[in-house]
């Protein structure tokens, strides 16, 4: 085999595991979606937040800090000890529960019946509204985040893949994190389909995005739904927030990864799990073997802008995504 | 106070059995404007009891208080001879009184076959872990409720569409599939609002013969709002007439058909 179409082969792996990174981000959009007809804009604010949060438990840190010293003149910033990553995870889904109860109690419970519209424009607000709070309770410096997750090329597919090529081949180059994201993901949405296909809260969640006061005349109670969603969505985050937040490290930044999921939504739809995990894979696929053959061509930099552009193809021709629902309509 | 034993023979021979639900003196105002004026009348296990009424009377609003849709200021509603705490619909609909809505509101983007299932929800009880992994008593549990709506599927005919996503279904079926909503559900009572409005005159028939069948066949308790005079007389063992918010009327068809306050309601009364 031709070193170049060796090259190609280790792109088109390299992009199938950032895909799954986006699809990791774009699966809390769609369980939302899918439960409410809400577009959640705070999507990536959580992951942020959701990565801010088990950063300082892990660290002890005490939340709030600044708020505290600046108003009672006292100095605390650290408590000192510091907590298992596993611990600190499980500390963590608990404080996505509690948010995901204020969301419902402050925001959702107020806007029964309302036009999507409206819910969206709510997620807006709740999107800043945590921006601000993560920063309060965490501080904006970027953390580094480590629960363990193994990180750097893996030695192991380069040695056992060397051999396919020249000797100025050194083997398929793939992040071990990257590889551990794949399998997350793979059970993520395992999980998610079987929740969602085949249980009665799943069956109970798409009647509420459906139809409100049906969702009342069969029994539902649509508060207990909406707290379960946004938790689920909650832990979505997290899981996105952890393996980002590893790549990456914890800022700010990390809030804009929900950009990146805007594309995957697209080209999936909004309403089906598997589409935002074989739209995840098309958009990273594609963006980085576009790189590939065109970047230098194009003047390099064509992943900041390839995903949009295929989204708005698709956008024209075949609205709804590649598993959405179809868009039913009597006239 | 009501001896649940008493009953009555309805004209056609049905045993007609104990008070189920008992309105007490309701009072529903919004603001200032009073919707039900200290309202009273019972629905009795096995019966077709009607409300009727010129539009405005309060008829739908009558039906919102008992399925919890509306909670009224005053009075109290009696649900098997003990009063009903405050409740919210979802836990209404969890007692066993099923409804259908006079704009219809079913799941558009789910199919007939779905819609019929989430009717099922009050009944699945196995944990959430059983259910995902489809194993032993969750999975007898499904296949349980499969059937009872494929049964309700089959009574209402409307087997040819259980796979089509009710968006696409014209409006006298998407009527139907609601009904087929609401009895999945096995209802104690089953509450109807303006099940045949916007039919044309085969479609009520339908209807009529679905409502009659199902109180038949199920013994399901009903209470229905009607517009059509013609079509409550044929259905209703017992009927409430509502003007204005109170009640003029209580009887049988042949009762109330005689009774001058509901002519008047009903053709005008003129004040010369």
């Amino acid at each position: 085999m031709s070193d170049q179409f060796l090259y190609a082969i280790e792109v088109t792996l390299n992009g199938l595991m950032a895909g799954v990174l986006y699809a990791l981000v774009a699966l809390g959009f769609v369980l939302i979606y899918k439960a409410s007809g809400i577009f959640n804009y705070a999507q990536g604010v959580m992951a942020l937040f959701a990565a801010m949060t088990l950063v300082g438990i892990m660290d002890g840190q005490v939340p709030f800090s600044h708020l505290i010293n600046a108003t009672f003149g006292t100095k605390v910033h650290h408590f000192g000890w510091h907590v298992p990553a596993l611990a600190a995870i499980a500390l963590t889904v608990g404080v996505m529960v509690a948010l995901a109860w204020m969301v419902q109690r402050f925001v959702m419970r107020h806007l029964v019946n309302q036009e999507p519209i409206i819910l969206f424009m709510a997620t807006i607000g709740l999107a800043y509204f945590l921006e601000g709070v993560s920063d309060l309770m965490w501080g904006s410096e970027i953390k580094k985040l480590d629960v363990g997750l193994p990180q750097g090329g893996s030695r192991w597919v380069e040695d056992a893949t060397a051999f396919l090529g020249s000797e100025n081949f050194y083997g398929f180059f793939i992040d071990k994190l990257d590889m551990v994201a794949t399998v997350v993901a793979v059970l993520l949405v395992i999980a998610l389909m079987l929740f969602s296909n085949y249980t009665k809260q799943g069956r109970a969640m798409r009647a509420v995005a459906d139809d409100h006061q049906a969702a009342l005349s069969v029994g539902i109670s649509l508060n207990f739904i909406w707290i379960l969603v946004w938790s689920v969505a909650g832990f979505v985050a997290l899981v996105a927030g952890i393996v980002w937040g590893t790549k990456s490290g914890v800022q700010f930044s990390l809030s804009l990864i929900a950009l990146k999921a805007l594309p995957v939504l697209m080209l999936g739809g909004f309403t089906s799990i598997p589409g935002a995990i074989v739209g995840g894979l098309i958009i990273g696929v594609g963006e980085k073997l576009f790189e590939f053959t065109f970047g230098a061509m194009m003047g390099g930099a064509t992943e900041n802008w390839f995903a949009y552009v295929l989204a708005l193809v698709f956008l024209v021709f075949r609205p709804q995504g590649l598993f959405g629902e179809k868009i039913i309509e009597r006239v | 106070m009501k001896d649940s034993s008493e009953g009555y023979t309805t004209e056609d021979g049905r045993k007609i059995g104990g008070v189920v639900m008992e309105m007490k003196n309701i009072t529903l105002r919004f603001g200032g404007v009073v919707a039900i004026k200290d309202i009273s009348f019972d629905i009795r296990e096995g019966e077709i009891r009607a409300i009727i009424g010129p539009n405005g009377a309060g008829k739908s609003s009558m039906l919102n208080v008992i399925s919890g849709f509306y909670v009224p200021q005053e009075g109290e509603v009696w649900f098997h001879g003990a009063p009903r705490p405050k409740m919210r619909p979802f836990q209404v609909a969890q007692q066993g009184i099923a409804r259908t809505f006079q704009n219809i509101a079913l799941f558009e983007g789910m199919s007939v076959l779905d819609n019929v299932m989430t009717g099922r929800l009050t009944h699945m009880k196995t944990g959430l872990f059983a259910q995902a992994l489809w194993k032993g008593k969750a999975e007898k549990e499904e296949t349980a409720n499969r059937e009872v709506a494929e049964r309700i599927i089959d009574f209402l005919e409307i087997q040819a569409i259980r796979k089509t996503p009710v968006g696409r279904l014209p409006y006298g079926l998407k009527k139907r599939v609601e009904l087929a909503r609401a009895l999945a559900a096995e209802p104690k009572l089953l509450l109807l609002d303006e099940p045949m409005a916007g039919m044309n005159v085969e479609e009520k028939e339908d209807m009529s013969r679905f409502i009659l069948d199902v109180n038949d066949e199920f013994g399901t308790t009903i209470a229905l709002i009607e517009h059509d005079m013609g079509v409550v007389m044929d259905l209703s063992d017992r009927v409430v007439v509502m003007d204005y918010g109170r009640k003029i009327g209580d009887g049988t068809p042949q009762e109330v058909r005689n009774n001058q306050a509901v002519i008047d309601a009903y053709l005008g009364v003129s004040h010369d």
